[in-house]
């Protein structure tokens, strides 16, 4: 009979290094599935792992897919080392792009560049806003954050599908249930031209830095850790556990808000009912395999922008399903938590009669 | 002729890293208290799971009743009239009591079991309510239950693993009748404990471990201390100093403290009156779940809800301040769970400083202060070599060390902050005799450099050694407290059921006639002959 028995000392190399086992076991098994197709599989995997990476323009669209999982996972990551279960940065995202386009609504025709300040600003404060009514009923009433901060998710699809198929409908849009398209001036600034990449990525890398100073060199930051690891330990020192679900919660709404803001006033354009595309509930992914590590989920992040590029791609070139997408961020899911379970045990063969 | 009840041979168990048992004979005849004797990490623990089947041996045989045996599990070493009694309990921490007992029993219905613990509770004393859930019981009341447990499948062989430490000495007393009476019944018991006088009042036959070896076999009786000791650890624990010093002003006062319970388990506490003196320590004794935790709860400020006025150090009130705030005041607390509590298992012993101490930490108004990690870690190292820490250095994660290691890191931790004040809970439970022997050194040194030190412990012999008053702790009122001259151990342990009597001095609690008595202390005793010593 298998069983699985606790290892005395877990290997500190496989525990960095069981998130690319679990991508070469991804690989394996997407060869095998493009095979079971009857695809080729070396040309799925180019599509997968090489098309995205080849050009200048294509590695600017991989940046561009990453910058908002790596924005809302870089929050997310403060969650889960607190122990505080934010399972609704999906619905942060989309109100930080409904409170970023009601900003760029507002914007005259030919004003100041400066009008992206306000709308970033108002993105990040319509996440943190939706990330408060998720801490207030925790705190208050002690609610499940789980359920509460999901359930705000589709709370959030309805604010948004209010504001486009109502007050903000674009008079000349032929009756689509979209804003009409903001201002130029309040396009996010890009960084180069022919690229979409915008100073996104820079908040994003300003974000793994700070992250990264926050939880291991600020006392702030330790005391939220310890809030997660050992809840009687952070009562013991005095560090308290309402600071930490409301510090948690606010940086990780305030950081979807933002991924929200930068996606409505940058590559969209507009306010459609399209906004959402799962980067909330992605990020989750990323930062797991990223190991709740500021620079960990640097890599997750453009790894799972590759998988959707990779989807778009093997949709349009091979003919597969886009959901392949989901497919792949799933299974990666699922190596990988197969790969830190035998870090932490082995497999050992028993005989279920008899003592040595 | 008469088979031995069990013999072991040449049994062997290895973890990686570590041998627990090496080549490890035993013999424990019928109706014959058997000791074992070690300290913590001798590997008496690993020898009774391999008895009991709970661990299988790499090598070596077991003899029941002259039968070679393979004891596959638990359950076998139960048909085979083989009971334990662990240290660490193994109980379902959202069960309760009759459950966890139903679990081992599975043919009687809930309610036989249930009868057959009030039954088994009142022939032993062991007053327990089957209908608890286990997490909230407290130590020494999930440990009566384990000896409910073992005593209900009627055993032929009792294991018994550290089973007094718990228990005030009337109950001791009273376990030791119903240990002989069991053995003169025919039970043999295998007694496994490092308190000696307990083994030479008990056990007729003794196998002393050191390293997973046995270092001897002998009869306790004929032994002293000494050569007991001797064969144990190698030398003689060192004694303790406690000189006489006179007390200076009140760094602790705690005036009628009463606290309603927070858990609808714990123990309500009632008019605590309390006075810790720069100098001098103060012992708390009690059977455990008397309203230790709580007490310790509200003098940390990790239960903040205390009156206000209610616990003052020096001439502040504290009664709201959180535990961080106190400790700014030189309160340093160094509590009875070591691991999740006192240190994160996870973290490294250097970050774990970081729980309470903050001399690595620059720039405090920015984020709650920017971490020196090089500070931090020579702060740890020091800590690690002042207290003499095994560990494999300040980047050693806190579950990697042995019970006793990280209790000298912790109150190596405490003490290191010079405190003011300094509050230990459990100072020595579950750590060898030699680093017990050191951190009562450290308590006695803090004392002697002029702090004021409150230690609550469920080890007698301890408080003895080093405490100047002692108080008890019962059913969530404390006891006027008594200089450790005029204290007994029939007198506190008659204290510690809840009976004593005040004479003088506003600050004790009414006498406690007509109440039953609790705990695991059996005794009843009229209330007249409680103590009737009050010193302030």
């Amino acid at each position: 009979m298998l069983k699985l028995e606790n290892r005395p000392q877990p290997s500190a190399f496989w525990s960095y290094g069981s998130p690319l086992l679990a991508l070469l076991c991804t690989v394996v098994i997407g060869v095998i599935l493009f095979a079971m197709l009857g695809k080729d599989p070396v040309r799925g995997l180019q599509i997968f792992f090489w098309e995205p990476l080849k050009s200048g323009y294509a590695l600017g669209e991989l940046v561009v897919k990453a910058t908002p999982l790596l924005l809302i996972a870089l929050g997310l990551a403060v969650c889960y080392r607190s122990n505080v279960w934010n399972i609704g940065a999906e619905g942060q995202y989309l109100i930080g792009a409904v409170a970023a386009s009601g900003v760029a609504l507002m914007a005259p025709p030919g004003g100041s560049a400066w009008i992206v300040v306000p709308v970033l600003v108002a993105g990040v404060l319509g996440g943190m806003l939706w990330a408060g009514l998720a801490a207030l009923l925790k705190d208050r009433f002690n609610t499940n954050e789980i359920l509460v901060s999901l359930m705000l998710v589709y709370v959030a699809v309805q604010v948004l599908g209010f504001m486009v198929y109502g007050p903000w409908k674009d008079p000349n849009g032929y009756n689509f249930p979209q804003t009409k398209t903001f201002e130029a001036a309040t396009r996010i600034p890009r960084l180069f031209s022919g690229s979409r990449m915008s100073i996104g990525v820079l908040f994003a890398l300003l974000g793994v830095a700070g992250l990264w100073v926050f939880l291991f060199r600020t006392r702030a930051g330790f005391a939220q850790q310890v809030g997660g690891l050992a809840p009687a330990a952070a009562r013991y020192a005095g560090f308290s556990s309402r600071g930490a679900l409301w510090t948690a919660f606010l940086i990780s709404g305030g950081l979807a808000g933002l991924a929200g803001a930068l996606e409505v006033a940058g590559p969209l354009g507009q306010l459609t009912p399209y906004v959402p595309a799962g980067y909330g509930f992605a990020a989750i992914i990323v930062a797991y395999v990223g190991r709740l590590h500021p620079v960990g989920m640097m890599f997750s992040a453009i790894l799972m922008s590759m998988f959707y590029i990779g989807g778009e791609l093997a949709q349009s070139r091979l003919g597969l399903p886009k959901s392949l997408t989901g497919v792949f961020q799933g299974l990666l899911l699922f190596t990988l938590l197969g790969c830190d379970t035998l870090v932490n045990y082995r497999l050992v063969w028993k005989r279920t009669a008899g003592a040595k | 002729m008469t088979y031995p009840r069990l013999q072991l041979t040449g049994i062997t168990k290895a973890y990686p890293g570590v041998v627990a048992n090496s080549d490890v004979s035993l013999t424990v005849m019928p109706g014959e208290t058997h000791a074992v004797l070690g300290e913590n990490g001798a590997g008496k623990s690993t020898l009774m799971k391999i008895i009991y089947g709970s661990i299988k041996p790499d090598a070596g045989e077991i003899r029941l009743n002259g039968q070679p045996i393979q004891i596959r599990n638990p359950k076998e070493a139960r048909a085979n009239g083989i009971s334990m009694v662990f240290q660490h309990f193994n109980l379902f921490d959202t069960m309760t009591v009759a459950e966890n007992v139903w679990l081992g029993l599975t043919r009687n219905s809930l309610e036989q079991v249930t009868a057959s613990i009030v039954a088994k509770a009142n022939e032993y004393g062991l007053d327990i309510d089957p209908a608890r859930p286990v997490h909230t019981l407290s130590v020494g009341e999930m440990q009566r239950v384990e000896i409910i447990r073992a005593l209900l499948t009627r055993p032929e062989l009792l294991i018994l693993d550290e089973p007094t430490s718990v228990l005030t000495p009337q109950a001791v007393e009273k376990l030791f009748v119903v240990l002989k009476k069991l053995a003169s019944e025919g039970c043999s018991i295998l007694y496994i404990s490092h308190k000696l006088h307990e083994i030479r009042e008990l056990c007729t036959a003794c196998t002393v471990l050191r390293g997973g070896k046995v270092t001897g076999v002998c009869n306790p009786q004929e032994e002293s201390n000494a050569s007991l000791s001797r064969l144990m650890i190698g030398a003689e624990p060192p004694k303790l100093e406690h000189k006489a010093q006179p007390a200076g002003e009140s760094r602790l006062l705690v005036s009628n403290l009463s606290l309603p319970r927070e858990d609808q388990f714990g123990v309500d506490l009632d008019g605590i009156h309390l006075d810790v003196r720069a100098g001098e320590v103060v012992g708390i004794a009690g059977v455990s779940g008397n309203g230790q935790k709580e007490l310790l709860y509200a003098l940390s400020g990790e239960d903040c809800r205390a009156a206000p006025g209610s616990i003052r150090m020096g001439d502040k009130d504290v009664s709201a301040l959180h535990p961080g705030s106190r400790r700014k005041l030189g309160l340093h607390f160094v509590p009875e769970e070591r691991l999740g509590r006192g240190a994160v298992p996870t973290l490294s012993l250097a970050h774990n400083l970081l729980l309470t101490r903050t001399g690595s930490i620059k720039h405090p108004k920015f984020a709650g202060g920017w971490i020196q990690v090089k500070k931090l870690e020579e702060h740890a190292a020091a800590i690690i070599k002042g207290f003499n820490v095994k560990a494999g250095g300040p980047n050693a994660v806190a579950r990697s060390l042995s019970g006793g290691n990280l209790q000298k890191f912790i109150v190596g931790r405490e003490i290191d902050a010079k405190p003011t004040l300094f509050i230990v809970s459990q100072p020595t439970w579950g750590v060898d005799v030699g680093a017990a022997a050191q951190i009562r050194g450290e308590i006695l040194a803090l004392r002697d450099a002029g702090c004021a030190v409150l230690v609550v412990s469920e080890e007698l012999e301890e408080l003895f050694e080093v405490s100047d008053r002692m108080h008890v702790i019962a059913r969530g009122k404390l006891s006027p407290s008594v200089p450790i001259a005029e204290a007994t151990v029939e007198k506190i342990g008659e204290w510690m059921s809840g009976l004593w009597h005040t004479v003088e001095g506003p600050d004790a609690g009414p006498p406690q006639v007509g109440e039953a008595p609790l705990g695991g202390a059996a005794t009843r005793v009229a209330a007249e002959r409680g103590g009737q010593h009050h010193h302030a």
